[in-house]
């Protein structure tokens, strides 16, 4: 990996996250953590996985992040008013940072010098999901078509 | 002598490239891209003024007038006076408005739309940038759309800008569904994401005569049809301009933008126009290839753009035909009708894939699509014609 675009890249993608969690308003926190997942995508760009990275994009610019504003915009009143620190916020962050960084050097694969993978192809993963892992793709299908039907029945207009 | 005109642009590139020799292979690199996305906006911008000066004048004979002719020869200038105009316009920014996220919207909404031109071939071997997944690219870098469109909205703080907003979001996510769907078959034919390839699969001619383009398969054809429909929808076009409807709200998310903010969103929009277009191209119409053998020494990227200005064309004259539909109608459309449809065309290229790919396959996929399509027809049709009309908030 290019070291140069890698540190330029963590560092935009780390101040990105910081900016999300201490800018004041609500929705300038919530544009930022789009610009974080950019960042995050960028860096699976840098390791060659692109499919990652486009998923990524896709996905949580595309649904999620407009998701998070639509939700602040339809349930919060005061968008645009300070927030005060948040303790709860910061010790859950603190929680997940350590248990992460404590399996990481738990981990054993560390020590070994990673063997060279050949680039993966769109064409491969998409090959692996549709023989190997064609059950599971359709389990979570299924799922989701029930998330979308029953989102449906819960704003229908009830018949009078 | 056709083959060096075809490759006229790439050998101008290589040449410049070659005042470079002996400097770090980064360098050539970091040239090679700038001559790239140079070359993709100072082609683009021009068409962008040419449009935007045809639009008018090809709207104006729809209706029966002159349109401009008073700037340059056939008011041919007048890009040039409305740019002038447009730059030293007052930039009124709202003294409640969110400074940061009003300035940065049209600056995102741009650099999407020019970053979604670069994956579409635009001739042989003239792929600003080539990447494996490059229809996945258009589609996942497009989707950032509706974050800047919100954020117009919302930055602007304005009833209007945040409603228009509403609704744009709206019709993109739902008619997104649809364009993707649509795109599908192709994908699944070819069996490739990548742009180039995607073309290179249309290169052959039946009997030598038809060109193998997919818009010449029944699955092709409606699948063609859907994705300019959604196509109409994700640039905001007329009929489908609900977001930003004047007689209703305005100009939607960007009533509080004037001067030159308000022409990087038009810019944008037309952007995005080119984009889907090109894309549709590149899909259906065989990208840069030429519709019959004998015309194949005309260089590749005349053909690419010819069908560009043809499909233009076809924007501005359903502009200046239809008027503009209802935001009810237009989300009914899309997930009752188009979204089915799309899935069938799903089905209909996987019966002419399974069927041979020849006239048998033709065939079967042609009676899938007519079923679905009478079937869909039959269980729509509301069978009110002329009904009174019922007020449910109004009295």
């Amino acid at each position: 990996m290019n070291s140069a675009a890698f540190i330029f890249t963590a560092i935009f993608t780390v101040a990105a996250a910081l900016a999300a969690a201490t800018l004041r308003k609500l929705m300038h926190a919530a544009l930022s953590f789009a610009v974080a997942l950019v960042g995050v995508a960028a860096l699976f760009f840098l390791l060659g996985a692109e499919f990652v990275g486009l998923a990524l994009v896709f996905i949580y610019i595309g649904a999620v992040a407009v998701l998070i504003v639509f939700t602040i915009l339809l349930t919060r009143r005061d968008v645009g008013r300070n927030r005060g620190f948040n303790w709860g916020g910061a010790i859950v962050a603190v929680a997940v940072f350590g248990s992460l960084t404590w399996s990481i050097l738990k981990t054993q694969s560390l020590a070994i010098i990673a063997p060279h993978m050949p680039a993966l192809t769109v064409k491969q993963i998409g090959a692996a999901l549709m023989t190997t892992y064609v059950w599971p793709l359709q389990c979570v299908g299924l799922l989701l078509t029930a998330a979308l039907i029953g989102a449906l029945i819960l704003v229908m207009e009830e018949k009078r | 002598m056709s083959k060096s005109i075809d490759q006229a642009f790439l050998n101008a590139k290589q040449w410049l490239l070659s005042w470079l020799a002996g400097s770090p292979t980064w360098m050539v690199q970091v040239v090679s891209s700038l001559i790239n996305i140079f070359a993709l906006l100072a082609v683009f911008l021009t068409l962008f003024a040419l449009i935007s000066v045809l639009e008018r004048k090809i709207l104006a004979r729809i209706q029966n007038r002159y349109g401009p002719n008073r700037v340059g020869p056939f008011g041919l200038f007048q890009p040039i006076a409305d740019g002038i105009k447009m730059l030293i316009k007052e930039d009124i920014v709202p003294a409640r408005a969110d400074n940061i996220v009003h300035f940065l919207a049209p600056v995102l909404i741009a650099a999407v739309a020019i970053l979604t031109l670069g994956v579409i071939p635009y001739g042989r071997n003239m792929t600003p940038f080539s990447i494996d997944g490059g229809i996945l690219f258009f589609f996942a870098v497009g989707s950032a759309t509706e974050l800047a469109v919100f954020m117009a909205g919302w930055g602007s703080n304005n009833k209007f800008s945040m409603l228009g907003a509403m609704r744009a979001i709206a019709q993109m996510i739902s008619y997104e569904l649809p364009l993707i769907i649509s795109v599908l078959p192709v994908v699944m034919v070819v069996g490739s994401l990548t742009p180039d390839r995607i073309v290179a699969a249309q290169a052959e001619y039946t009997f030598g005569l038809v060109p193998r383009w997919f818009v010449f398969t029944p699955w092709g054809a409606a699948a063609f049809i859907l994705f300019f429909v959604s196509g109409l929808v994700e640039s905001n076009r007329t009929p489908f301009d609900v977001s930003e409807g004047e007689s209703e709200i305005v100009a939607g998310h960007m009533t509080e933008y004037s001067g030159f903010k308000y022409a990087t969103f038009f810019m944008a929009e037309y952007l995005g126009m080119f984009a889907v277009s090109g894309l549709g191209i590149t899909l259906f119409l065989g990208g840069w290839h030429a519709p019959v053998r004998i015309l194949e020494f005309i260089p590749s990227y005349i053909w690419f753009f010819a069908k560009l200005s043809a499909l233009l064309f076809v924007y501005v004259w359903v502009r200046g035909t239809l008027p503009r539909i209802r935001v009810d109608q237009m989300m009914n459309f899309a997930w009752k009708f188009m979204l089915p449809m799309a899935f069938t065309c799903v089905i209909a290229a996987a019966a002419w894939h399974y069927c041979g790919r020849g006239a048998r396959g033709w065939l079967w996929s042609f009676l899938v699509i007519a079923i679905v399509y009478t079937a869909l027809s039959m269980l729509l049709d509301t069978k009110r014609k002329f009904a009174p009309r019922v007020y449910r908030f109004a009295e």
